[in-house]
C-alpha cells in the first residue's frame, strides 16, 4: 500500500458501511484526501479534531472519518461550529460545506462567521450546483450556465465566494481546486493553523449534473479546464485586469491579523469578575 | 440595571425579579454556561442579563444574527459539553423549529425559553399570549416526542429552568419552557435558595472504553450515556436517521426500533416528567384547568368560588406536554364540569376534550385579544355552572 493511502486509511471509519455517495469522479473524494493530509501534518489528534459540515454532498464527508463529527442542518453548520467552539476553545474545529449550503442557505451564517472571527477554518467545496438534489442553480451558478431550475441558461450574477469571505472580514482567506491537490493540502494545513476565522474555497466539479447540462465533459476535462483557468496569486499580481479575466487566482489570498473572538471573550470575562467583584 | 444581583449578600434576602430574569437565575443554578440568543419583545430581558451575568460565572453569553443560529450554537455548546440554553417568542421560536428537530433527532440536551406574545406573525409584540402551546409540541416536522413546561409565577420561572435542565439532561432531548409576556414581565418577591438545596441533574457520559462506546445504543433507561467532544468518545452525530452507531441508515429494522427508543425514553418516565399543582381539588365538583400566567387569576377566582359557596378547585398543569392525562383522568371522571381558561382559541382544552371522551362536560374561556382572563371573568363562568 502506498504511503499515501496508509495515511489515508489511518483516519477513515473502517465500521461504516462503505463505498461512499459521491459519483465515480467527484471531486469532494479529493478534498477529503487534502483535508486528511492537512490535519496529519498540524499534528492534532484526533480527539481533538471536531469536523462539522451541513447538508450536501459535501455535507456526506464527514460521516468517513474517525475524528468527532457532526453533520448538521442545511446552512447551519457554522452556527453549530461557534457553539462548539466557545464551549471548548481547546478543539479544533473544521467546517465542511458546499457552495449552496455556504452561500445560499447559510449565507448569513457565512458573513456573521466571518465578521465575528472565532478560531474556525471553513472548507467550502464549490462545484458551481446543487448535485445532490439534481442539478439546480446554486449562488456559484455562472451567468449563462444551464441548471435544473435554469434550463434556458441562468439570468443571476454568481457570487465569488472568495471574495465574498474577504469582504465580511474574515482574518484568512484562501483559494484551491481539486485539480492542484497539493496546494489544496497545503491551503487547509494553513487555515487550520491560522488563528481566526480561516476559508479555502475548493473549487471543484460535477460532471454529473454540472458538466453534463454545461456540456464541459467528464471529470478528466472538467479538471483540464480547473487547470487551465487557475492563476497563482502571485502570478496574478503580473497580469492586467484583462488578462486576469475569466481566470481563477489561486493560493492566499488574505492573511491579516484580526483579534480572535476567544480572545476578546477572556477579557470580556476578566473586566465582568473585577467589576462585580468590586462592588 | 440589576446588578445587585450577583452581590453575594443578596443570598437568603429578598430580591424583586421579573420572571424573565428569575429564568435567568434559575439557568444559573442548573450550572447553564452558555446562551445564544437574538433580541426579541417580549424575551429580551433573558439575553441582556445573561450577557453580563455568564461572563462573570466563566461562561459565554452570544448574540447571534438570528434565531436559527442562536438555536445551532446551542446544540454545538451542549455537544461540546456545556450546558446551553436560548431564549425567544414567537416568531423567533418559530425559526428555532429546524434544529430543534436535530436536537431531537440527534438527543442534544437544551433549554429553549418561549415568552409567548400575540402572533401569529409578527402579531401583538408586548401582549401576552398562550398562542405556542401547540407550536411547542408539533412545530417542528416529523414525529417525536418534546416536554415542555409552563411557569405562572417569577419563582416557578426559577424552578422550571432548573427542572428544564434537569430533565434536557436526565433524558437527552431539548426542554421547552414556555412563559408569557405577563409572568416574563411581573416583578415579583423572591427569594433564590441557596446552591445544593435544590437538585441539579447532569448527563450521563460514558465510561466503558472508547472503543465499546456505541453511542446509540439501547439500554434500560432507553437514553445513552452521552460522549463529549473532546473526550475521546469520538462518534458520528447526525440529523439523518441513524443506526446504534449515529451513522446514517435506511433499514426499517434499525428505523423502527431507533423511532421506538426515541418515545419510549419519555413515555415510561412519564411518572418523573409528568407535573402538576393541586390547589383545592380534592372536593371539588367544578374543575378549571389553566397554566401560566392564567393559573394565576384561575387561582383568585376558585378561592372568590368557593367563598360564594360553589366548591371550585384549580388543576395547574406544570407540564403541557407530554399531555399528564394520568394526572386528569381522576379528575374527569368525578367532578360535574371542567373551565379551561386559555390565551388561545383553545389549544390545550382539545387535548382536555381528547382525554374525557365523554366523562364529564368540558368548557372553555378564550380570549385572543393581548389582554389577561381576569379572576372575575373565570368567577362568572364557575358560579353559572
Amino acid at each position: 500500500m502506498a504511503e499515501i493511502t496508509k495515511l489515508i486509511h489511518k483516519y477513515l471509519r473502517h465500521e461504516k458501511k462503505f463505498p461512499h455517495v459521491w459519483c465515480p469522479g467527484c471531486g469532494n473524494g479529493i478534498v477529503l484526501g487534502a483535508l486528511i493530509r492537512a490535519i496529519d501534518r498540524t499534528g492534532f489528534s484526533k480527539d481533538e479534531i471536531v469536523l462539522v459540515s451541513g447538508i450536501g454532498c459535501a455535507g456526506r464527508l464527514t460521516v468517513y472519518v474517525d475524528f468527532n463529527t457532526l453533520h448538521t442542518t442545511h446552512g447551519r453548520a457554522l452556527t453549530f461550529a461557534t457553539g462548539v467552539k466557545l464551549a471548548n476553545p481547546k478543539l479544533q474545529v473544521i467546517v465542511v460545506m458546499g457552495d449552496g449550503d455556504a452561500t445560499a442557505i447559510g449565507g448569513n451564517h457565512f458573513i456573521h462567521a466571518a465578521r465575528r472571527n472565532l478560531n474556525l477554518t471553513a472548507i467550502i467545496v464549490n462545484n458551481n450546483v446543487y448535485g445532490m438534489t439534481g442539478g439546480q442553480y446554486s449562488p456559484t451558478t455562472p451567468y449563462g450556465a444551464r441548471a435544473a431550475t435554469a434550463v434556458y441558461g441562468h439570468i443571476e450574477q454568481a457570487f465569488s465566494i472568495a471574495e465574498l469571505a474577504v469582504t465580511a472580514g474574515a482574518a484568512w482567506v484562501g483559494r484551491g481546486t481539486v485539480y492542484h491537490a497539493s496546494l489544496l493540502d497545503q491551503l487547509i494545513e494553513q487555515a487550520i493553523l491560522k488563528r481566526g476565522f480561516a476559508v479555502v474555497e475548493a473549487i471543484s466539479h460535477c460532471h454529473t449534473q454540472f458538466g453534463r447540462r454545461n456540456r464541459l465533459g467528464g471529470p478528466v476535462e472538467m479538471m483540464r479546464w480547473q487547470k487551465e483557468v487557475a492563476v497563482r496569486v502571485e502570478k496574478a499580481k503580473t497580469m492586467t485586469p484583462e488578462e486576469l479575466k475569466d481566470r481563477i487566482t489561486i493560493g492566499v489570498l488574505v492573511d491579516r491579523e484580526l483579534p480572535v473572538y476567544t480572545h476578546e471573550l477572556r477579557k470580556l470575562r476578566e473586566a465582568s469578575q473585577a467589576a462585580l467583584g468590586a462592588k | 440595571m440589576t446588578a445587585n444581583l450577583t452581590d453575594p449578600t443578596n443570598q437568603g434576602r429578598p430580591l424583586l425579579l421579573q420572571g424573565n430574569e428569575a429564568m435567568v437565575e434559575g439557568a444559573l443554578y442548573a450550572g447553564c454556561r452558555f446562551f445564544a440568543g437574538y433580541p426579541i419583545t417580549p424575551a429580551t430581558e433573558i439575553s441582556e442579563v445573561m450577557s453580563w451575568r455568564l461572563p462573570a460565572v466563566g461562561g459565554t453569553f452570544i448574540q447571534m444574527e438570528d434565531e436559527i443560529a442562536s438555536m445551532g450554537a446551542v446544540i454545538g455548546a451542549s455537544l461540546a459539553g456545556g450546558k446551553a440554553m436560548t431564549a425567544t417568542s414567537g416568531p423567533g421560536f418559530s425559526l428555532m423549529q429546524e434544529n430543534l428537530g436535530f436536537a431531537c433527532i440527534a438527543e442534544v440536551p437544551c433549554v429553549i425559553v418561549n415568552v409567548m406574545r400575540g402572533g401569529p406573525s409578527t402579531g401583538l409584540p408586548t401582549h401576552v399570549s398562550q398562542g405556542d402551546v401547540q407550536q411547542a409540541r408539533w412545530g417542528t416536522h416529523g414525529d417525536h416526542p418534546i416536554i415542555v413546561l409552563a411557569a405562572a409565577t417569577t419563582r416557578e420561572c426559577f424552578d422550571l429552568t432548573v427542572k428544564a435542565f434537569n430533565l434536557s439532561e436526565k433524558y437527552r432531548t431539548p426542554v421547552i419552557l414556555l412563559a408569557d409576556e405577563v409572568v416574563g414581565h411581573t416583578r415579583e418577591k423572591i427569594v433564590l435558595p441557596p446552591a445544593g438545596t435544590i437538585e441539579v441533574v447532569e448527563r450521563i457520559r460514558p465510561t466503558m472504553p472508547p472503543e465499546w462506546y456505541i453511542p446509540y445504543e439501547d439500554n434500560l433507561r432507553g437514553v445513552p450515556p452521552m460522549g463529549i467532544f473532546g473526550d475521546g468518545y469520538r462518534y458520528h452525530v447526525t440529523g439523518l436517521t441513524h443506526d446504534v452507531r449515529g451513522f446514517p441508515t435506511e433499514r426499517p429494522d434499525e428505523i423502527v426500533p431507533f423511532m421506538d427508543r426515541l418515545f419510549r425514553k419519555i413515555n415510561q418516565h412519564f411518572a418523573d416528567i409528568q407535573m402538576v399543582v393541586e390547589d383545592l381539588t380534592e372536593d371539588a365538583e367544578v374543575l378549571v384547568l389553566a397554566y401560566g400566567s392564567v393559573a394565576r387569576s384561575a387561582k383568585r377566582a376558585v378561592r372568590e368560588a368557593r367563598a360564594r359557596g360553589v366548591k371550585a378547585g384549580l388543576l395547574q398543569l406544570i407540564t403541557l406536554w407530554p399531555f399528564p392525562r394520568g394526572l386528569l383522568e381522576p379528575h374527569l371522571r368525578r367532578v360535574k364540569a371542567v373551565l379551561v381558561p386559555e390565551l388561545n382559541r383553545g389549544q390545550i382544552s382539545r387535548e382536555v376534550k381528547r382525554v374525557n371522551q365523554g366523562m364529564t362536560r368540558i368548557d372553555t374561556l378564550n380570549r385572543i385579544d393581548g389582554r389577561l382572563i381576569t379572576p372575575a371573568e373565570i368567577l362568572d363562568r364557575l358560579v353559572r355552572m
